[in-house]
């Protein structure tokens, strides 16, 4: 009987404790599904979960943010001058700004890419490309800083740009206006069939980094859009959109959209890199400049390059294909499998998908419809898998989660719509604040997508923020992407104008990430690593100060014997080596701007004085309690003075 | 009492002693090391920072090397010869001598310690940039504890002995064992 009583006692107790944990189940999940506050709350002191690297478009700068917060943690200055540290205008980094064209302190950056190992992403690297005066640029991920610039040569609009293929063996570069090459004068309106599409695939170091310049496919005079990488089965191939295949030279806006179909350019690199590895390609004299910093002598050198191997792609055997695609397609997006190559028509309502498997049929069974300036277009019927009718308008480009679906933003209609990978059905469609570009998963253009979030990147804001004049921040909305339906979390402005971005999980690069430099591994041609070594030494009209900084003093603090029609260069070198310890440099009436010099690094401003008198300069960055006090004088004489130069520190 | 003998010797490759500081702008704690013939960082340029703190108030940089660096080795090595040779010996009131004789010369270690703290807090540059005075109107100073934690202005101080000063410890409470068990020994070889 007691056994008996013990036996129902439990299974009340069993019963209650199921009902009971679903009714936390359910409840919880509602609570949490009903708050996006919640989700994208990082508390004080708490970190984010995913870094997102922005383009910043027009800024020429690449923006890091933390995703869910939307929180903005660092613009690195890439193309872009940027007083705030210095960067184009300390002799350091002035020669990475370097181009064939001179001195370009500006670009156009869109597309970040990250470095990948067997077509996950690695963290090593993020590679982003300047469209206007065509350049790659790699920035280092343990320093977060911008570590080589190289040109593009017969490039114009390196819009294509900068992809890397899944072992990050190659970045690409693909032009999207089409010029004479080499360069030359000649009319216009002799464009058709006379201009080229260059595709540069740069080769990258997999221990350094660098990059060079492989190899330059020259293509029929289309505009090469967008560009992804083959992956899995289809590694070894690239894929670029194209558009104005009706080689058009005016009124682009009517006269490039005439043809039904433009193509994809599928383009085997392995093929052409074995064609280069027998001796294949043609050297072309053309000029380009390579320029590359040195994190050990915190210095940048640019060296320029006076040839590169060009390849005729009707030479290489089953190298290139052309994939018909509707409608000018924009975006070109390979799924995790790579079996899927996604076009996104731009003045279409679908997505047009094709089948690498199919692809690989036609080539094989020779199925081509015609083919281009001697390239094969393969027969749409034979290659297309399907397309998504979703009712949006404008598709632009796409990304993928784990799950075999994708995302694609529509501009047009201003909308983020899912759709399954195979099925080609639509599973959700979320509007977007307004006329959405690109979006970014973290991973999404990999193997191994993280698709947790999605943030879709807007051109047009309005209304969404308090208004700032006409000139208004882009807007970038943060959806949850891990349920079946998409959830709106949040709004945040971004800086500049994002058009790809790149992200990745924060463990994958918080725990690498520089905290100073070390002084004894600083080989600055100028590095002051001992304040017994401080000195100012002259040079007919050139005047070197090498000087240190450690809280709350410069040395020397005193320096005399300049004169008017000097050249100054104050090399500076920040003897701090505790985490944060940044310390500024500003002198007055410098014409370029001030310096913020990291732990451990050397930095060179250049002053040229054009008044007698005594001077000051100081600390920009409030680095201690005594910062008020981290000041000094420069006295400057006449030109014809003969005061003998001295510095000193802390002497009366 | 061999391994009594030989414990000590693990202060050349333990630390003896560690000093922390904590304040709110150091996420990771300022530490150092005290060994008996060296300071080390805790965390890479420690030593350094905790210098560029200590200036403010006027406070000497922590030097390089001080004498008793050469003076602690040579003592533990001292000792160590005279521990084992007690130990061949075999004779067990000599264990409690070396027992007696270590814990002098740990007191008197410890001594030093406290008049080095003492003179590192207290001796400040009379052109310090910021100077404390305590209630009374007295020069405030700033030695850390010898031993425990106390706050001293924006930093905790912690000072804690460390591996080599357990083993030290180690080494004299089995000399101390040795001494009991080679008396009681003594005492059973004395009835039977």
């Amino acid at each position: 009987m007691k056994n008996l009583f013990k036996g129902l006692a439990t299974l009340v107790a069993s019963a209650t404790l199921i009902v009971g944990c679903n009714n936390t189940g359910s409840q919880g999940n509602g609570a949490l599904s009903s708050s996006a506050a919640e989700k994208v709350y990082v508390a004080p002191g708490e970190q984010d979960e995913f870094y997102a690297f922005l383009s910043g478009g027009y800024s020429g700068n690449l923006t890091v943010y933390g995703l869910p917060s939307g929180r903005m943690f660092k613009e690195i200055p890439v193309f872009s001058q940027f007083p705030t540290s210095g960067y184009g205008y300390s002799e350091e980094t002035k020669p990475l700004l370097n181009t064939s064209f001179g001195f370009v302190p500006w670009d156009d950056l869109h597309h970040p890419d990250i470095s990948q190992t067997n077509g996950e992403l690695d963290g090593r690297w993020v590679f982003v490309n300047g469209n206007n005066t065509p350049r790659i640029a790699r920035i280092d991920l343990s320093t977060f800083e911008t570590a080589e610039i190289i040109e593009v040569p017969n490039c114009a609009g390196n819009h294509s740009s900068s992809y890397v293929t899944e072992n990050t063996e190659y970045v690409v570069a693909g032009t999207r206006f089409a010029v004479p090459v080499p360069q030359r004068d000649m009319p216009i309106k002799d464009k058709k069939g006379n201009f080229k599409g260059a595709l540069t695939f740069y080769k990258v170091n997999p221990d350094s980094g660098r990059m060079n310049l492989a190899f330059q496919v020259l293509m029929p005079g289309f505009d090469y859009d967008k560009a992804h990488p083959g992956r899995g089965d289809s590694h070894g191939w690239f894929f670029f959109t194209t558009y104005n295949t009706e080689e058009a030279s005016t009124l682009m806006e009517v006269n490039a959209s005439q043809n039904d179909k433009d193509f994809i350019a599928a383009v085997n690199w392995q093929k052409i890199e074995e064609y280069v590895a027998n001796g294949g390609g043609t050297k072309m004299p053309t000029q380009y400049m390579h320029n590359v910093y040195d994190e050990e002598t915190h210095t940048a050198t640019s060296t320029t390059i006076n040839e590169v191997l060009t390849i005729d792609p009707t030479e290489v055997a089953g190298a290139i294909y052309f994939l018909p695609t509707p409608k000018s397609p924009h975006g070109c997006d390979v799924d995790p499998t790579g079996e899927y190559i996604v076009g996104s028509g731009k003045l279409s309502a679908d997505v047009t998908v094709h089948s690498f498997t199919k692809m690989m049929d036609a080539i094989e069974n020779e199925k081509f419809s015609a083919d281009a300036y001697g390239i094969p277009v393969l027969d749409f019927e034979a290659i297309n898998a399907g397309s998504v009718k979703s009712g949006g308008l404008g598709p632009l480009h796409t990304e993928f989660d784990a799950e075999g679906n994708a995302y694609t933003t529509f501009f047009i209609s201003s909308e983020v719509v899912k759709w399954k990978l195979g099925t080609w059905e639509v599973i959700d469609r979320k509007p977007t604040y307004y006329s959405v570009g690109h979006l970014m998963i973290p991973g999404g253009n990999s193997r191994k997508p993280f698709g947790k979030y999605v943030v879709a990147m807007n051109k047009i804001t309005k209304d969404r923020y308090l208004p700032t004049g006409p000139e208004l921040e882009h807007s970038a909305q943060l959806y949850d992407i891990s349920g079946d339906k998409m959830e709106l979390l949040s709004d945040f402005p971004t800086h500049g104008e994002p058009h790809y971005a790149a992200g990745c999980p924060a463990e994958l690069l918080a725990p690498k990430s520089k905290k100073i430099y070390k002084l004894e591994e600083n080989k600055h041609e100028y590095a002051t690593l001992s304040v017994a070594d401080t000195k100012v030494v002259r040079n007919g009209n050139e005047v070197h100060v090498y000087m240190a900084m450690i809280r709350s003093h410069f040395t020397p603090d005193n320096i005399e014997g300049i004169k008017v029609g000097d050249k100054v260069y104050f090399h500076i070198t920040n003897h701090e080596q505790d985490f944060d310890v940044p310390h500024g440099f500003a002198i007055i009436g410098a014409n370029n701007s001030e310096l913020l010099i990291m732990p451990g690094q050397t930095k060179t401003l250049t002053w040229e004085p054009k008044k007698p008198g005594v001077w000051p300069f100081y600390c920009t960055d409030f680095c201690s309690a005594l910062h008020q006090e981290m000041q000094g004088y420069v006295r400057v004489s006449p030109r014809d003075s003969n005061i003998e130069l001295s510095w000193s520190l802390g002497e009366d | 009492m061999i391994i009594a003998a030989l414990l000590p010797l693990c202060l050349f490759l333990f630390p003896l002693w560690k000093i922390t500081l904590e304040a709110p702008q150091y996420p990771t704690p300022l530490g150092m090391y005290i060994h008996i013939n060296d300071f080390s960082d805790a965390n890479p340029h420690d030593i350094k920072n905790i210098n560029i703190m200590n200036h403010y108030v006027g406070m000497k940089y922590i030097p390089e090397a001080i004498p008793e660096f050469k003076i602690f080795p040579a003592g533990i090595i001292i000792t160590t010869i005279l521990g084992l040779v007690v130990a061949f010996l075999g004779n067990y009131k000599w264990f409690l001598y070396w027992f007696i004789l270590m814990t002098v010369l740990s007191i008197a270690g410890l001594y030093d310690f406290y008049l080095w703290e003492h003179d590192y807090g207290h001796d400040l540059d009379p052109k310090a940039i910021m100077k404390f005075t305590n209630p009374d109107g007295s020069v405030m100073g700033f030695q850390p504890p010898l031993f425990g934690s106390k706050d001293i202005l924006n930093f905790t101080a912690h000072s804690y002995p460390q591996l080599g000063a357990f083993f030290l410890a180690l080494g004299m409470a089995l000399s101390m064992v040795a001494y009991v068990v080679g008396k009681k020994a003594r005492k059973l070889v004395l009835k039977s």
